[in-house]
C-alpha cells in the first residue's frame, strides 16, 4: 500500500506506517527550510486553497509558507470577507471554490465534520486544518514530530497532556496519533473539562496534574479559553493556574530531561508560568519551525496521491535508475 | 503498480572490473582537483556510494580530501508522482560552501539525463558553483535531454526494456558487479 493519502481528515485510523511517513519526510522538508533558496519545485501548478472559516492566523500563515516552499499557488479565503457571512451554505461555497479548480482545500471550520463533508462532495484532496473540537492534525504530527526530535522514538514515551481536554482538538488528534505510535498518554484537567470515557482511548485520566506529569518525558499544556472563564467549568483565571498550571515547581515532578509543549498561542501566567515557557526545556518555537515542515510533507504527501490516480503512465524504469 | 520481472541478460563488470573504474575516475578526479577546488557529490542513492568509492581511492592515492556531499533530487524531478509508488524524500547534505567550487556529481549510471538535469537544478540552490562536472561509471545510452559525462567508467549500448544495474556490497550486494537486466514481459 503506497503511504500516501488523498485526504488528511483526522489523525484517527491514520496508521502506524502512514504516521512514520509523514513524519520520516518532514525531517527532509525541514531540512528545505534552513538551507539558503528555501524553496524546491515540487508542487509547481498545484493550487492550494486555505479556506479559513474560523479565525486563526498561525496556522493558515504555517500551511501559507509550506505551500510556497513547496512552489505551489496559495488563495487564501477567510470567513471574514466571505460570502459565509451572507447565508451561503458550506458546501455551496466549496462548489464556487472548486470553479477555482484548486488541487487542495485545506480547511478549518468551528463545525466538527466539515471537512469529513467536505470531502464527500468536492473532488480536491481535503486536508484539516482544525474542525472544532474535533481534531487537528497537523498540529498533533508537528507535536510528535517535535517529540520524535528530542526523544528519538515515540514507543514508550510518557506523554502528560494537561488542561481543558473536553474542547481541545489539539489533545484528541495527539491522543490518537500518540497512541497508535506507541506512546502513553496521560491526561489531566478540571473534571469539568475531561470528556466521559476517554479511557477508551487508550489514556489514563487524572483530575490533578501532579500524578499525570510525574516521570513524564513530555508536558504538554493547553490554551485555556479565557471566554470560558467564569462559567460553569471552572471558577477563576487564579485558581486554575494554582491547580494545573504549569511552574518550575510542578515541573520538578517531571523525567530532568523532559520537554515542554504548548501549542500556542500562551495565557503566559494561566496554564504556564513565564519562567517556564522561555526556559530550556520549552520547546514552543521549535513547535511552529516543525509545523510548516510537517505541513510541506502533508501537502506532498497529499498531491502524490492526486496525481498517482489520474491514471497517468510512464516508462518504468525512464528518468530515474532502475 | 505491476511487478516488473527482471532477468539477468549480461554482466559487464565483476567486482575487479569496478575497482579499476573507480581508480580511473579517482585518478581523472585527482587531475582536475590539482588545478581546482572541488567537491564530490555523489546523487542518492547509487551515486552516493560510488561517491565514497572514488573518495576511498583519493585519499589511498595520498590526495587531501575534497569537499564532500549527498544530494537527493526527488523534489525536483520531472516525473515526480507519476506512477511513483513510495514517493520517498532521501537525505540532501551539501555540507560546504558550493560557490567558487566545482562540484563533481557522482552518478551510477547515466541514462535519460532527466535525473541529471533535476540534480543541476538542485545544486545551483545552493550557491553558485564555478563549475558543475558530471562523473558516472556507466553511459547507457538512450539521452533524452542533452547532457554528457565529464568522465565515465564505460560505454554499453542497450534498448529500453533493458535496466543496467550497479550493485555495490555496501547496497548488500554479495559482490561488486554492474548486470544488464531486461523486462520479462
Amino acid at each position: 500500500m503506497p503511504p500516501t493519502t488523498r485526504h488528511l481528515l483526522g489523525l484517527e485510523g491514520t496508521s502506524r506506517e502512514q504516521l512514520i511517513t509523514v513524519l520520516d519526510l518532514a525531517r527532509e522538508f525541514r531540512a528545505v527550510s534552513q538551507r539558503r533558496i528555501k524553496k524546491v519545485p515540487t508542487l509547481r501548478g498545484i493550487t492550494v486553497v486555505l479556506f479559513f472559516v474560523e479565525p486563526s492566523t498561525r496556522t493558515r500563515l504555517s500551511f501559507e509558507v509550506a505551500a510556497k516552499r513547496l512552489s505551489a499557488d496559495t488563495l487564501s479565503f477567510t470567513a471574514s470577507h466571505s460570502s459565509l457571512k451572507k447565508g451561503e451554505t458550506l458546501l455551496d461555497t466549496a462548489q464556487n471554490l472548486m470553479a477555482m479548480r484548486p488541487d487542495i482545500i485545506v480547511i478549518r471550520h468551528s463545525a466538527p465534520g466539515a471537512p469529513h463533508l467536505l470531502s464527500r462532495h468536492v473532488e480536491a484532496a481535503i486536508v484539516n486544518a482544525g474542525d472544532g473540537a474535533h481534531e487537528h492534525p497537523t498540529q498533533g504530527l508537528l507535536d510528535m514530530f517535535t517529540m520524535r526530535e528530542h526523544k528519538g522514538e515515540l514507543d514508550g514515551l510518557v506523554v502528560a497532556v494537561v488542561g481543558d481536554i473536553l474542547h481541545s482538538r489539539v489533545a484528541r488528534s495527539n491522543i490518537h496519533g500518540l497512541t497508535t505510535m506507541g506512546a502513553r498518554v496521560r491526561v489531566a484537567g478540571p473534571r469539568t473539562m475531561l470528556p466521559p470515557m476517554l479511557e477508551r482511548l487508550g489514556v489514563t485520566c487524572h483530575d490533578r496534574i501532579e500524578p499525570a506529569i510525574e516521570g513524564a518525558d513530555v508536558v504538554m499544556m493547553l490554551r485555556i479559553q479565557k471566554e470560558r472563564m467564569g462559567s460553569e467549568l471552572f471558577p477563576s483565571e487564579r485558581e486554575y493556574s494554582r491547580v494545573f498550571g504549569l511552574d518550575a515547581r510542578k515541573l520538578e515532578l517531571a523525567k530532568p530531561d523532559a520537554i515542554v509543549m504548548h501549542p500556542g498561542p500562551m495565557n503566559r501566567g494561566v496554564e504556564i508560568t513565564p519562567d517556564v515557557a522561555d526556559s530550556g526545556r520549552s520547546v514552543i518555537l521549535e513547535q511552529v519551525e516543525n509545523g510548516v515542515a510537517v505541513r510541506m510533507a502533508v501537502l506532498y504527501l497529499t498531491s502524490a496521491h492526486l496525481i498517482e490516480g489520474n491514471g497517468m503512465e510512464t516508462t518504468p524504469g525512464a528518468g530515474v535508475g532502475p | 503498480m505491476a511487478e516488473i520481472r527482471l532477468v539477468e541478460r549480461r554482466k559487464l563488470l565483476d567486482a575487479d572490473g569496478v575497482e579499476a573504474k573507480v581508480f580511473e575516475l579517482a585518478e581523472q578526479i585527482a587531475a582536475h582537483a590539482s588545478k581546482n577546488p572541488v567537491g564530490l557529490v555523489g546523487i542518492q542513492t547509487g551515486g552516493v556510494h560510488l561517491a565514497r568509492r572514488i573518495l576511498e581511492r583519493l585519499e589511498a592515492m595520498g590526495l587531501e580530501k575534497p569537499h564532500q556531499g549527498v544530494l537527493d533530487i526527488t523534489l525536483y524531478r520531472d516525473d515526480i508522482f507519476l506512477g511513483l509508488q513510495q514517493p520517498l524524500v532521501r537525505r540532501t547534505d551539501i555540507p560546504f560552501e558550493v560557490s567558487g567550487t566545482d562540484v563533481i556529481l557522482v552518478d551510477d549510471v547515466l541514462y535519460t539525463g532527466r535525473t541529471v538535469r533535476a540534480a543541476l537544478d538542485a545544486l545551483v540552490d545552493f550557491g553558485r558553483p564555478r563549475a558543475i562536472k558530471l562523473a558516472v561509471l556507466v553511459d547507457r545510452g538512450l539521452r533524452e535531454y542533452p547532457i554528457q559525462a565529464d568522465w565515465k567508467g564505460m560505454t554499453v549500448d542497450t534498448i529500453a526494456s533493458e535496466t543496467v544495474q550497479v550493485e555495490l556490497t555496501e547496497m548488500d550486494a554479495a559482490t561488486d558487479r554492474v548486470v544488464v537486466y531486461e523486462r520479462d514481459d
